[in-house]
C-alpha cells in the first residue's frame, strides 16, 4: 500500500512507454513483463513472493520438459533426477566450497547438459512407453543415489545440506529483503532461459527437433543427423530443469533426499501436460496448477464435511465421518480435478487458450 | 555359495509378485496398447474388497470369486465413465488421467480403511516346501496360481473369439472396426480383464507384503520392469521378467561394499540395460513404425 | 499429586495477568481475546499420508477442548495443513501459517527432513516450532535453535538402551541389524553402535539396509540369518516389523530380538504378524498400548476411548498415531492451560522449557516430562519390556531408563 504512488507514476511510465513505442507490440510486451517483475515483490507480501518465486523456477523446469516432449517427441516421467542434480551441484559448491551462488548457476547446468547427454544416449534406442519407464526408474532411483554412502560426505546424507546460512543477500546494500531478492534473481534467470528456449525453438536446431518429432524417418531422410540431435536435446531439458533445481535450491534453502521423490517427477509431466504440450508459455500456467491446485483441493477436501452430512442425513445408515477426517480425501479432490481439466480442455490450457483465440478471430471476421 | 542358493530362491519368491501384476500390465497393454500406471492401485482397492468381503463372513474362495466379478465390473466402468470421453486425447493425456486414478483410489482406499497393516489369509498356508523355509506354501501356491492365469489367457487370446477381436483391437483399430469388431467395447472389457487379474495379483500378494494403501506401489514398478524385460507382448515373457527382476534383485546385495544399499538402482540399472540392448525386451516382438 | 503442581502455574499467572489488567498482551500474534491460532503441518496426501491420522486425532483434541469451554477463555483455532511429507512444500505453508494466517505456534511438524526445511525460517521469525515429530537427536538445541522444541524420545537414546542391555545379558552375541535406510534407520543404528562401544566392530556380524521402497525384507532377513547373528536389531516402521516377524517364523529363525518402539505397536504391528511369532521380543515404551488389556481399566485409557468416540468415532481405534496425537496435544493444552492469560510466543516457549514431572493420560506410570532452558528434550525416560504371547501383551521390568543422548 505504501508504495502506491511510485506505483501510479510507474503505470503513468508504461502508458508513455507503449505509445512511444506504437507498432511494436512484442516489445512492448516485454517491457511490460520487466515492470511488473520490477515492482512485484515490492507491493506483495512475503509469503506470496516466495510463491511466485516458486512458480517461476517450476516454469523453468517444465519448460525443459516441453522441450524434450513437446518439441522433439521423447517421453520423460524422470525430470526430478535433473532437478535434484541441480540443486545438488548448487547446494555443494556452496557449503562445500564455498562458492557464492550466483557462479553456482551455469556449473549446475553444464553437470546437468552432461548427464541429461548421456542418459540420451540409451534413450537413443527407447521409444514411448519404453523411455517413459526408463526414467521413471531413474527418478525412482534418484533419491537413493543420493544418500550414497561413498559421496555421504559432499551430500550430507540421508541429512542432507542446509543452506539458511548461505543464502545470499542482496548487494551494494539495496533495500531488498531476502524474498525479494531471490525473486528478482529467479526473475532474472527466468527471462534469460524463456529467452533461450524461444530462440531455440525458433531456430534451425528446433526445426529439426520438431521434424524428428512428426516423423523421424522422413527427418533422417532429408539429412538431420537423428541422434546428435536427439541426444543434444536431451542434455539442453535437462540443463533448463537443473538450473530450475539449483534456483530452487536458493530458495528452500536446504536440499535433502526426500525433496526429489518421484512425486516431483510427476508434478512436473503433469505441469506440463496441463499448460500445453509443445507451447513454451504454457509452462507458467503449468506451473501455477502444480503450485496452487494441490492447495485449492486440500481445502475443498477440509470442506466436505457438509457433503457427509447431508449423505448421512439421506442414507441414516452411512457412516459417521468427523470433520477432520475430510482431509484424507485432498488426493481424491486433486485426482478429480485433473480428470475434469482433461475433459474440458484434452490438450492442456494452451489447447483452450488457441481454441478461444480462434474463436475471437472468427467472431471478428 | 549356499547364500547364493538362499538369495536365488528367496528372489524367485518375491519374483512371484512381480510376475502377477506384471501378467496383468500385460494384458491391458494388450487390450488397451497403454501401460496403465494405476493398475497396481486397482488392484489394491480390489484387495480391500475381498478383504471387506471376508470380514463381513463370506468364505475365502466365495470372496476370491465375488471379487473377480465385482473388479471386472468396476474396471469396465473406469473405461466407460473415464477414458471414453477422452478417447482422441494424446497420450500424454491419458498418463495424467493415470496420475489422477492413481492419486483418487489411493486416497480413497486410506479414507474407507485406514492405513493401519491389515493381515491377509492364504489359502495355500505359510508352512515351508523348500529348502528350510526358503519357499513357503503361499510362495509356491502364487508361483502356481500365476501359471494358471497364465495358461488361460493363452487359451483366451489364441482361441477365443473375443480373444482375437481384443487383439485386433488394440493393435489396429481402424482395421478392426473395417472388419465389424467394436473397438471400444473391445478396450472395456479388456480393462475390466485387467482389473479382475490385478485383482488376483493383490490378493496373492497381500498375504506377503500386508494389506495397506500403499502395498502396490513400488510393487507396480518392479511389474513394470518385469514385463518390460520380458516384453511387453508376450504374457508369458512378462512372468519371466518378473521372476528375472526379483532374483536379480537379491543377487546385487552381493555387489562388494554397496550392493546391499543400492540393489534397487542396479535392478533399474540393469533394466535399462537390457532395454539399450533389446529395445522389445527379450521376448517381445518387434512394433514396426510405418511412415 | 503433580496435577495439583501444575494446577497452581495458572492461578498464578492469571492473578498476574488480572494485575497487569491484560491490554497488552492481546498483541502477540495469534492471539485475540476470544481465540488462540494454533498452526500445525502434517502429510495428508502423498507417500507418507499413513500418518494423516496424526494430525486428525490432534484436530479432534483441540475440538474437545473447545467443546469443554477452551483454554482460559480462549477458544483453539487449529489451522492444519497437507505438506505432503515434501521440504519444498513445509516450506510454503508454514510461511503461510506464520505470514498469512498469523499462527501463535507451529506445532508437530512431522519428519527429519521436513522440519529441518523450516528450522531456519521459524528461528529466524521467532516463532516456536514446538514437539516436532521426529525422534531425531538434533531438535534440543536451545543454544543454536532456541524456538525449536522435540517432544519424543530421541532413536539414539533408544539404541543405547539395548546396546546396554546386549552388553549386560550377551555379551558374546552375534548381532544383525536391519534398518531402513534414511536418517532414522541410522539414527538407531548410531545409538547401537556409540552403545557398544569399542564392542560394536566385533560384536555386530551383519547389517541389511533396506528401502521404504522396497516390497518386501525377505531377502534381508535370508541373509541376516545366513549371518549366523543370534541377536537381531530390528529398526524398522510398521509394515516391514511385521513382515520381519513373520518371515523369521516362516523360516525358523529364532535370535533374541529387539524391536523399536517406533513399532511396537500390538494392533498395529503384532497382531498383523501374529501374536504367537512375537513372543519374546524386547522393545521400550513411553506410552500406554490401547490394544494391550492390560491398560483396560487404565483411567487414562479409558478418558482416551471416550475421546474417540465422542470426537473422532470413525479414527482407527488400534492405531498407535491416535494415541500418540492425543498425548503430544494434552502436552500442549497444559503448556497454553499455565499461561492464564498471558499468552505470547516468548511465554509458551518459556512455559515448554519449564516442564516438571508432568504427567500425560497416556504416558507409562512412572514416566514424566521434565525440561529446562538447557534441556529441550520433553520424554527421556522410556521403559524396557517383553512381548508375552500368552497374554497377549507386553511386560514391563527393570528401572525407568533415561539414555539422555544429546545435541548431534
Amino acid at each position: 500500500m505504501k508504495t502506491t504512488s511510485p506505483v501510479t507514476s510507474i503505470i503513468a511510465a508504461i502508458g508513455a512507454t507503449l505509445i512511444t513505442l506504437g507498432n511494436n507490440w512484442k516489445l512492448a510486451g516485454f517491457i511490460l513483463v520487466l515492470i511488473a517483475g520490477a515492482i512485484f515483490p515490492l507491493v506483495a507480501t512475503g509469503v506470496f513472493t516466495f510463491q511466485i518465486t516458486q512458480l517461476l523456477i517450476y516454469a523453468i523446469a517444465i519448460a525443459g520438459l516441453n522441450l524434450l516432449t513437446g518439441f522433439n517427441g521423447q517421453f520423460s516421467l524422470g525430470h526430478s533426477a535433473f532437478y535434484a542434480i541441480g540443486a545438488y551441484v548448487s547446494a555443494v559448491l556452496m557449503t562445500q566450497f564455498e562458492m557464492p551462488f550466483y557462479l553456482t548457476i551455469p556449473v549446475a547446468a553444464a553437470v546437468c547438459f552432461v548427464f541429461g547427454f548421456l542418459f540420451g544416449l540409451p534413450a537413443l534406442r527407447l521409444e514411448g512407453i519404453y523411455l517413459a519407464l526408463a526414467t521413471f526408474a531413474l527418478a525412482i532411483a534418484t533419491p537413493q543415489i543420493l544418500k550414497f554412502k561413498p559421496i555421504e560426505h559432499l551430500t550430507g546424507g540421508v541429512q542432507g545440506l542446509a543452506l539458511f546460512s548461505l543464502k545470499p543477500e542482496a548487494p551494494f546494500e539495496l533495500p531488498f529483503d531476502q524474498d525479494q531478492w531471490t525473486f528478482y534473481v529467479t526473475f532474472a534467470v527466468t527471462i534469460l532461459m524463456f529467452f533461450i528456449a524461444f530462440s531455440l525453438v525458433n531456430s534451425r536446431s528446433g526445426r529439426a527437433m520438431k521434424a524428428i518429432r512428426d516423423n523421424q524417418i522422413a527427418a533422417k531422410v532429408t539429412g538431420i543427423n537423428l541422434s546428435l540431435f536427439k541426444t543434444l536435446t536431451f542434455g539442453m531439458s535437462a540443463l533448463f530443469t537443473g538450473v530450475a533445481g539449483s534456483l530452487s535450491a536458493l530458495l528452500i534453502a536446504f536440499v535433502a533426499p526426500d525433496s526429489f521423490q518421484i512425486t516431483l517427477a510427476i508434478a512436473i509431466f503433469v505441469g506440463m501436460v496441463v499448460g500445453g504440450v509443445g507451447w513454451i508459455p504454457g509452462a507458467f500456467l503449468g506451473g501455477l496448477f502444480i503450485l496452487f491446485v494441490p492447495n485449492i483441493a486440500e481445502h475443498i477436501a477440509h470442506g466436505l464435511g457438509w457433503f457427509f452430512d447431508l449423505i448421512r442425513s439421506v442414507v441414516p445408515f452411512f457412516p459417521t465421518v468427523s470433520e477432520q477426517s475430510a482431509k484424507g480425501l485432498t488426493g481424491t479432490v486433486y485426482g478429480v480435478f485433473l480428470i475434469l481439466l482433461i475433459y474440458v480442455m484434452p490438450s492442456g490450457l494452451a489447447g483452450l487458450l488457441r481454441l478461444a483465440a480462434e474463436r475471437l478471430a472468427r467472431a471478428r471476421s | 555359495m549356499e547364500q547364493v542358493v538362499q538369495q536365488v530362491i528367496g528372489g524367485l519368491a518375491t519374483g512371484a509378485i512381480y510376475a502377477c501384476i506384471a501378467l496383468a500390465i500385460v494384458m491391458i497393454y494388450q487390450a488397451i496398447d497403454h501401460l496403465n500406471f494405476a493398475q497396481g492401485e486397482m488392484a489394491m482397492f480390489s484387495t480391500y474388497i475381498a478383504w471387506q468381503l471376508m470380514e463381513w463372513g463370506m468364505p475365502y474362495w466365495g470372496a476370491f470369486f465375488l471379487t473377480i466379478a465385482i473388479s471386472f465390473v468396476l474396471g469396465y466402468a473406469i473405461e466407460r465413465i473415464v477414458f471414453k470421453p477422452v478417447h482422441n486425447a494424446s497420450v500424454l493425456s491419458h498418463v495424467v488421467i493415470f496420475i489422477a486414478l492413481f492419486a483418487i483410489i489411493n486416497s480413497m482406499a486410506g479414507f474407507i480403511w485406514e492405513f493401519t497393516i491389515k493381515p491377509f489369509p492364504t489359502p495355500f498356508g505359510t508352512k515351508s516346501v523348500l529348502g528350510d523355509g526358503l519357499l513357503s506354501a503361499h510362495g509356491a501356491g502364487m508361483i502356481a496360481v500365476t501359471g494358471i492365469m497364465l495358461a488361460l489367457l493363452y487359451l483366451f487370446f489364441r482361441f477365443t473369439r473375443v480373444g482375437l477381436a481384443m487383439r485386433a483391437a488394440a493393435a489396429n483399430p481402424d482395421s478392426a472396426r473395417l472388419v465389424g469388431i467394436r473397438v471400444g467395447f473391445m478396450n472395456a472389457v479388456g480393462w475390466g480383464m485387467a482389473a479382475a487379474i490385478g485383482a488376483v495379483a493383490g490378493i496373492m500378494i497381500a498375504p506377503v507384503v500386508f494389506l495397506e494403501p500403499n502395498m502396490m506401489v513400488t510393487i507396480l514398478l518392479y511389474g513394470f520392469a518385469g514385463a518390460v524385460v520380458g516384453g511387453l507382448t508376450s504374457p508369458g515373457g512378462a512372468v519371466f521378467g518378473g521372476f528375472a527382476v526379483g532374483v536379480v534383485e537379491n543377487l546385487a546385495s552381493f555387489v562388494p561394499h554397496f550392493g546391499a544399499e543400492m540393489k534397487l538402482s542396479i535392478a533399474l540399472a540393469l533394466i535399462i540395460l537390457v532395454l539399450t540392448l533389446k529395445p522389445n525386451g527379450l521376448f517381445g516382438r518387434r512394433i514396426v513404425n510405418r511412415v | 499429586m503433580k496435577t495439583k503442581k501444575y494446577g497452581m502455574i495458572p492461578a498464578l499467572a492469571l492473578g498476574f495477568a488480572v494485575a497487569m489488567a491484560g491490554s497488552a498482551f492481546a498483541q502477540s500474534p495469534g492471539v485475540t481475546d476470544k481465540e488462540i491460532k494454533i498452526g500445525h503441518l502434517n502429510p495428508y496426501s502423498g507417500p507418507a499420508s499413513a500418518y494423516g491420522t496424526i494430525g486428525k486425532a490432534i484436530a479432534a483434541y483441540f475440538k474437545m477442548v473447545n467443546a469443554e469451554g477452551g483454554i482460559n477463555g480462549r477458544l483453539i483455532n487449529f489451522i492444519s495443513y497437507d505438506d505432503s511429507y515434501s521440504p519444498p512444500k513445509s516450506l510454503e505453508q508454514v510461511r503461510k501459517l506464520v505470514e498469512s494466517d498469523n499462527v501463535l505456534l507451529v506445532f508437530q511438524p512431522l519428519g527429519t527432513p521436513s522440519n529441518t526445511a523450516i528450522q531456519g525460517y521459524l528461528n529466524g521469525k521467532k516463532v516456536p516450532q514446538l514437539f516436532v515429530a521426529t525422534g531425531a537427536t538434533k531438535w534440543g538445541d536451545p543454544k543454536k535453535f532456541p524456538w525449536t522444541m522435540g517432544w519424543q524420545p530421541n532413536y539414539q537414546s533408544e539404541g543405547r538402551i539395548y546396546a546396554a542391555y546386549i552388553l549386560k545379558n550377551y555379551p558374546n552375541g552375534k548381532i544383525g541389524v536391519l534398518y531402513q535406510n534414511d536418517d532414522y534407520g541410522k539414527d538407531y543404528v548410531k545409538g547401537l553402535k556409540d552403545g557398544l562401544g569399542p564392542k560394536a566392530k566385533t560384536m555386530i556380524v551383519s547389517e541389511q539396509p533396506y528401502e521404504v521402497a522396497d516390497p518386501t525384507v525377505d531377502s534381508q532377513i535370508i541373509a541376516l540369518k545366513a549371518s549366523g547373528a543370534d541377536i537381531l536389531f530390528n529398526a524398522t516402521t510398521p509394515k516391514f516389523a511385521a513382515q520381519s516377524i513373520k518371515k523369521m517364523a516362516e523360516i525358523g529363525w529364532k535370535p533374541v530380538h529387539f524391536l523399536n518402539q517406533v513399532s511396537n505397536s500390538v494392533g498395529g504391528v503384532i497382531k498383523p504378524a501374529g501374536p504367537e511369532n512375537a513372543d519374546g521380543i524386547f522393545s521400550t515404551g513411553y506410552l500406554k498400548d490401547q490394544n494391550d488389556p492390560q491398560w483396560k481399566d487404565d483411567a487414562g485409557m479409558k478418558k482416551w476411548f471416550a475421546f474417540m468416540d465422542k470426537y473422532y468415532p470413525d479414527g482407527d481405534k488400534t492405531s498407535s498415531f491416535n494415541t500418540y496425537g492425543y498425548t503430544v496435544a494434552q502436552n500442549l493444552h497444559k503448556i497454553l492451560l499455565s499461561l492464564g492469560k498471558n499468552v505470547t510466543r516468548d511465554a509458551v516457549m518459556k512455559a515448554a522449557a519449564n516442564m516438571k514431572d508432568l504427567d500425560l493420560d497416556l504416558l507409562l506410570p512412572g514416566i514424566k516430562i521434565n525440561t529446562s532452558a538447557t534441556d529441550f528434550y520433553p520424554i527421556e525416560q522410556q521403559q524396557m519390556m517383553k512381548f508375552n504371547a500368552k497374554e497377549n501383551k507386553w511386560e514391563f521390568f527393570g528401572p525407568i531408563l533415561s539414555g539422555e543422548v544429546r545435541g548431534s
